[in-house]
């Protein structure tokens, strides 16, 4: 049996891992397009601040563990197309690459939108190693900075570049930061937070284009308030999209990534999809939706593999979640974290203290949950949306303190004292 | 044989003291706010419980970690935060369901329990055996009817909750707990 995975990022790791352990005999080969062994994207911001070297962002790190392990890992080889009637994938260069069941794992790629301007020389996405070598050679400290977006990765590559000293600016669309992730009042915090540190922040604001800057300053990025802020390095971080374009032709069917069914299959049979570039099922919404986010490559891939080795194994469902560290202000957010129709929630702001936490229900079940200026815990809310565990009375505690959460969880889920008396009968 | 932690909340009377053994063995100062084992205070019932990592086989955080910093210690059977290669991303403290790895931002990791190695604190400092270490199988029944009693349902099943019968019952909380 050939194993063939399309893409070394979380998913396609673990799914190389998992068909290891379930089908010892067959060969599992990884074809990662990017030069570097195996890494994380999730490192590259404390790789942006010299925390942590080019080995500390590698998924794996012992001495020869993938060959160790029997993985075959290709790198700096593309995948241009598919043949899925002769089950190759087929290489830029002309090589073909043969496989009985195929695993894409292809991730996504940074949007660029279409500015004037966006092409000259300085202007980058902050997405892989590469990227991120540019960038650390352009944020001197002093230098000026102009970050476009503040989306999850926008806010998450912040405080390396307040950390190297730069002077920033960031610029975004939408009228607060990381818009999908935080709500109006959180978003608003957040905003506040940075901006006490010395960041430069605009909201609902679109930047109009990049042009040649002054005063020393290669690059001016021009808003649409009829500002324009000068910059050494502009970086991109607008959103990502699914890497399917190789798909076309192949019968593989992509929306905003590629279609699966429970057992992460795709459209053609003996092709499976997970990570960024799986339109996969949501815990919540029962929807199949590209939740982009590391704890969900990792579910796909092992699960991706069973299927390929033999195994059925059904995808319950993914809770989309994610964590957020920006300038040192921690916030999460969890399954529906904006509400449900017909639901009910839970809410505590303290602004002067930048807290703040935010729980959804629906009838006495946690279907979502948000938090600012939080560490401890926080995994609980995962725990309890997708153990669906009734609340019962503590929903109402909850409602007067929703910081109890914990509490709520272990009275819900462990013995309390009420079976002393049993115990000791 | 492996071994586990077994906590029994309704002999804990609060007393902190596996707080400060966890962070003076961990940290090396007596800070409760430090300890990876928490007591957690129920004020309504006067009831206390204390609660970790149970050290669970799916490994949410370790699976979760990007960078290989969590690993299995196959002489204890935790999962240890390896803090050299931590980067500090947190990925982890919102996979783990049971809400115990936590960030610490004075070292800009996270932090678990991990047994201490074989020879945990708490247990030890535990004045009334409401912490024990004891073998994995011996807490492993217990927890597996606690659980049978508590499995996921969807609300508005079981209006009228099943009743544990004929077993001598362990940590079968009542609807909605407490």
């Amino acid at each position: 049996m050939r194993h063939v995975i399309i893409g070394a990022g979380p998913a396609g790791v673990v799914a190389a891992e998992t068909l290891r352990k379930l089908d010892p005999d067959s060969n599992v080969t990884m074809l990662s397009h990017e030069p570097e062994p195996p890494y994380s994207r999730m490192a590259i911001p404390y790789y942006l601040v010299e925390q942590v070297g080019e080995q500390g962002t590698w998924l794996r790190k012992g001495d020869g563990y993938f060959e160790n392990n029997g993985i075959t890992v290709r790198t700096g080889v593309k995948a241009e197309g598919l043949d899925t009637q002769a089950k190759q994938v087929k290489l830029a260069g002309g090589d073909t690459v043969p496989y009985d069941k195929l695993l894409i794992a292809t991730g996504s790629h940074p949007i660029v939108p279409p500015l004037p301007g966006v092409d000259r020389e300085g202007v980058h996405t902050c997405w892989t190693l590469e990227d991120s070598r540019h960038i650390i050679e352009r944020a001197k400290e002093g230098s000026r900075v102009v970050l476009i977006g503040a989306g999850f990765i926008g806010c998450i590559i912040l405080e390396s570049l307040v950390m190297r000293k730069t002077r920033l600016t960031v610029i975004e669309q939408q009228n607060r930061m990381v818009p999908r992730m935080m709500d109006d009042r959180a978003g608003g915090l957040i905003k506040k937070w940075c901006q006490d540190k010395g960041v430069t922040v605009h909201t609902s604001t679109t930047v109009e284009s990049i042009d040649e800057g002054g005063d020393g300053h290669p690059l001016a990025v021009r808003m649409d308030n009829g500002e324009s802020a000068q910059a050494d390095l502009v970086i991109v971080c607008v959103g990502v999209k699914a890497n399917t374009a190789f798909l076309e032709g192949s019968g593989v069917k992509a929306d905003q990534g590629i279609l699966v069914d429970r057992h992460l299959q795709t459209s053609v049979e003996d092709v499976y999809a997970a990570g960024d570039v799986a339109q996969g099922l949501d815990f919540n919404t029962g929807e199949y939706t590209v939740q982009a986010i590391q704890p969900t490559a990792a579910d796909h891939g092992r699960l991706a593999a069973n299927n390929m080795a033999g195994y059925p194994l059904k995808h319950q469902g993914s809770v989309n979640m994610n964590v957020l560290d920006t300038l040192g202000l921690i916030s999460t957010s969890f399954g529906m974290w904006m509400g449900v129709d017909g639901g009910d929630s839970a809410e505590l702001y303290d602004g002067d203290r930048f807290r703040y936490i935010n729980l959804q229900f629906k009838d006495d079940v946690l279907v979502g949950g948000s938090s600012l200026g939080m560490t401890d815990h926080v995994g609980v809310m995962r725990g309890l949306i997708q153990s669906k565990v009734r609340l019962g009375k503590w929903k109402e505690r909850l409602k007067n303190d929703p910081t109890r959460i914990m509490e709520a969880y272990i009275a819900c889920t462990q013995a309390i004292g009420h079976n002393a008396r049993v115990l000791s009968a | 044989m492996l071994k586990a932690l077994k906590l029994e909340p309704e002999k804990c009377t609060g007393c902190l003291q596996c707080e400060m053994a966890c962070s003076f063995e961990n940290t090396g100062a007596f800070n409760p706010a430090k300890s990876r084992i928490k007591v957690f205070t129920f004020h309504d019932e006067g009831r206390f419980a204390p609660y970790t990592c149970t050290q669970c086989d799916e490994a949410w955080c370790m699976h979760a970690c990007p960078v290989e910093a969590i690993v299995l210690n196959m002489a204890t059977g935790s999962k240890d935060v390896l803090s050299d290669v931590c980067v500090g991303c947190k990925v982890c403290t919102i996979a783990c369901p049971f809400g115990t790895v936590n960030y610490e931002a004075d070292s800009g990791k996270v932090v678990k329990c991990d047994l201490c190695g074989g020879d945990p604190w708490c247990a030890k400092a535990c004045p009334t055996g409401a912490i024990t270490y004891v073998a994995a199988d011996d807490t492993g029944m217990e927890r597996m009817r606690a659980w049978a009693q508590q499995a996921p349902r969807e609300a508005g099943a079981h209006a009228n909750p099943p009743k544990a019968k004929e077993v001598q019952v362990f940590n079968v909380p009542q609807q909605g707990g407490l």
